[in-house]
């Protein structure tokens, strides 16, 4: 059972923007009936002020997707078409006060409706999905929606991958092709901070953290012999224990405001770190 | 609200009668059956009261029923029983539909270097014979089928598939895990060598099975440990499920063909009038071999979930085959194996009925359905041009 917030299965229950515009000024059609859902976003935009007057949806899909999709029209509806593009899969989690992270591929398939929409109204042929290299043959999902989705949201891990885009949800064979694309994204620039600097959930924040402490810091003091444990974050208040001969070492003042000044650049300059 | 609970092959309502002969070992009796004193030792002859019901319901004897801690374990415990006992064969032959307590059990030993067939099956569900024979050779171990489906409740002919495999030698499980207590069994008559069976399908608890395995057989413990089960099962015992499970078996085999009867009635019920009431549904499963309480429809272009939370709003409970229910990306292993078409395939709802459902119940979901598919339809870019296709040949 998912556990999904009210909002979500108000939106699902009673959706916004349901149905058809007769003679749309665009058309975005996403995903597939045999990859499970599909969204139709269909956009009436004001031709001198490049409005969106109306925006209506049909989808096929579980109760998150077709909740993605109403929040998406919602969200965009009365915006002009560039305000639109500003609006990212995470703001629709957010309106929707969060997804079930299994479920972050609604929020990414209502944001390429979108995209694919606004191509239509600009009279941009249909790409995205050809151009690329399909990756994973389950999903077709290409390398490139891939890196762009990693990076639009900070992801580091194969699994983050599947929630959002399927990718390596099924036979598993792409997994480590993907692992490779990830390597190779975060190896070049380091984990940078969400591009757009806005709220990230708590959750997100914490997985973020967790990730930075494990793969960014306890290599270095573990090669000293030394160790440190995440024992809790509160808001931005990140409590570390220090272990094995960081315990009690004269550094270790030291060794705490080196991993607050990793944790502000690599997640939010409010970070403090104490030790426990 | 109340609950209307069509969802028993997930798992069923400890019946009030099972529950009354389990309390007692819950709470005054709670001693150890291997202690020496007769307060734990008396429990003794509870468990073998419980081992000798379980056994009538299946035509076996009781000594050869083993008390498991569920269902998968006991399949677990089958193959790798064969294993253990015959380590010079390293073929295991099972099918493309089993529960993932058989198919991830043969993935794992497949990592072990044991060579897998999974057997195909026929559009309706049933094993493809062909296939089975072909399968089959001198390094084979063990077969293991199920019985019955849990998703779409097609029987396999096991009674014909043990003729044929006992002339070869091969040893036979049968995982009746959704058959037992559902329609009639009789081991006497099916010589299969081990078959798996679980409290909690049929009115017992959760947390208890049983591992029927044939006099004779070679078997090997997967839990080790103390003597307990005449040493062939490990661990102090479960007295109070283990007593429940016994009661439950009773109670099954007591009105078996009245409940078919019954069962087959509402079942019957919903599928012809969602078949009349909803366009563009199927049937999912071989229906001339069917268990009598389950029903799989696929409502095509509508996504399970979907339907199902819609559903929920009512207190009806379901399941579905869909992606989105299935905890992974991929839709039902079973539908795909037998080809269900990617539009039904996500739109696929099992309905599985127990003898505490009524016919105002099913009347229920029969009221509410029509109008869910019809607005989920709506909703749906495929379902609308799906709608005008049908309305224009019919105009």
């Amino acid at each position: 059972m998912w556990e999904y917030t009210d909002k979500v299965k108000e939106h699902f229950l009673h959706p916004k923007n349901i149905g058809e515009i007769e003679n749309p000024d665009a058309v975005g059609d996403v995903g597939s009936i045999v990859c499970g859902d599909a969204l139709r976003l269909y956009l009436r935009v004001d031709k001198d002020s490049g409005r969106i007057i109306d925006a209506k949806f049909q989808t096929f899909g579980c109760a998150s997707a077709i909740a993605s999709s109403s929040a998406l029209t919602e969200l965009i509806k009365g915006k002009n078409i560039d305000e639109a593009l500003q609006i990212t899969n995470q703001d629709i989690a957010e309106f929707l006060g969060g997804l079930p992270k299994e479920k972050m591929h609604c929020s990414v398939m209502g944001r390429e409706a979108l995209e694919a929409a606004v191509a239509n109204y600009r009279g941009q042929p249909k790409v995205v999905e050809e151009e690329g290299r399909i990756l994973c043959k389950c999903f077709n999902v290409t390398e490139e929606k891939i890196r762009k989705v990693a990076i639009e949201n900070h992801i580091t891990t194969v699994d983050e991958i599947t929630d959002y885009t399927k990718a390596g949800g099924g036979c598993g064979e792409c997994s480590g092709e993907i692992e490779a694309i990830l390597r190779d994204i975060w190896s070049l620039k380091k984990p940078e901070k969400p591009a757009v600097q806005k709220k990230i959930t708590n959750l997100q924040k914490i997985a973020l953290i967790q990730e930075i402490i494990e793969r960014e810091i306890r290599p270095g003091l573990q090669a000293d012999s030394g160790d440190i444990e995440l024992v809790d974050i509160d808001g931005n208040k990140v409590i570390v224990a220090l272990r094995g001969m960081c315990t009690g070492c004269l550094m270790a003042d030291v060794t705490i405001k080196g991993i607050q000044d990793k944790l502000k650049e690599l997640v939010s300059e409010e970070i403090i770190v104490e030790a426990q | 609200m109340d609950t209307i609970y069509f969802d028993n092959n997930a798992t069923t309502n400890i019946a009030p009668e099972v529950l009354n002969e389990m309390l007692p070992y819950l709470r005054e009796f709670y001693g150890n059956p291997s202690s020496m004193h007769t307060f734990g030792g008396q429990l003794h002859r509870k468990i073998e009261e419980a081992r000798q019901k379980v056994a009538k319901l299946i035509g076996a004897e009781p000594e050869e029923i083993i008390f498991t801690s569920c269902g998968t374990e006991s399949d677990n415990a089958a193959i790798m029983s064969a294993a253990e006992s015959f380590p010079n064969k390293r073929h295991i032959v099972t099918s493309r539909v089993e529960h993932p307590a058989v198919l991830n059990f043969c993935k794992h030993l497949a990592r072990k270097g044991y060579r897998v067939t999974y057997i195909p099956v026929t559009k309706h569900g049933q094993i493809n014979m062909d296939e089975l024979l072909k399968a089959l050779d001198e390094d084979t171990l063990i077969v293991s089928l199920m019985y019955a489906n849990n998703e779409t409740g097609v029987i396999f002919p096991i009674a014909e598939i043990v003729d044929f495999l006992k002339e070869k030698g091969i040893l036979l499980h049968t995982d009746a895990v959704q058959a037992v207590g559902k329609v009639p069994i009789d081991i006497s008559k099916m010589p299969v060598d081990m078959l798996s069976l679980s409290g909690h399908k049929l009115h017992a608890p959760k947390g208890v099975g049983a591992l029927y395995v044939r006099k004779g057989t070679r078997f090997h413990p997967y839990i080790i440990g103390g003597h307990q089960e005449h040493g062939r099962r490990a661990g102090t015992e479960n007295v109070a499920s283990i007593a429940a499970l016994g009661k439950a078996c009773e109670l099954a085999g007591e009105n078996l063909y009245k409940e078919m009867q019954y069962l087959k009635g509402l079942r019957d019920k919903i599928e012809n009038a969602l078949l009349k009431l909803c366009p563009n549904t199927i049937i999912n499963g071989d229906t001339n071999n069917r268990l009598p309480n389950t029903t799989n429809i696929s409502f095509e272009y509508v996504e399970g979930e979907a339907i199902l939370l819609r559903l929920n709003e009512f207190g009806i409970c379901a399941s579905s085959g869909s992606a989105c229910t299935s905890g992974s990306l991929e839709p039902s292993h079973v539908l795909r194996a037998m080809g269900v078409p990617a539009t039904a395939i996500h739109g696929s709802i099992r309905f599985s009925l127990s003898r505490y459902n009524t016919e105002a119940e099913v009347d229920k979901v029969i009221e509410v359905m029509p109008a869910i598919i019809k607005e989920l339809r709506q909703f749906s870019p495929f379902g609308r041009d799906k709608q005008k296709t049908d309305s224009l040949s019919k105009n």
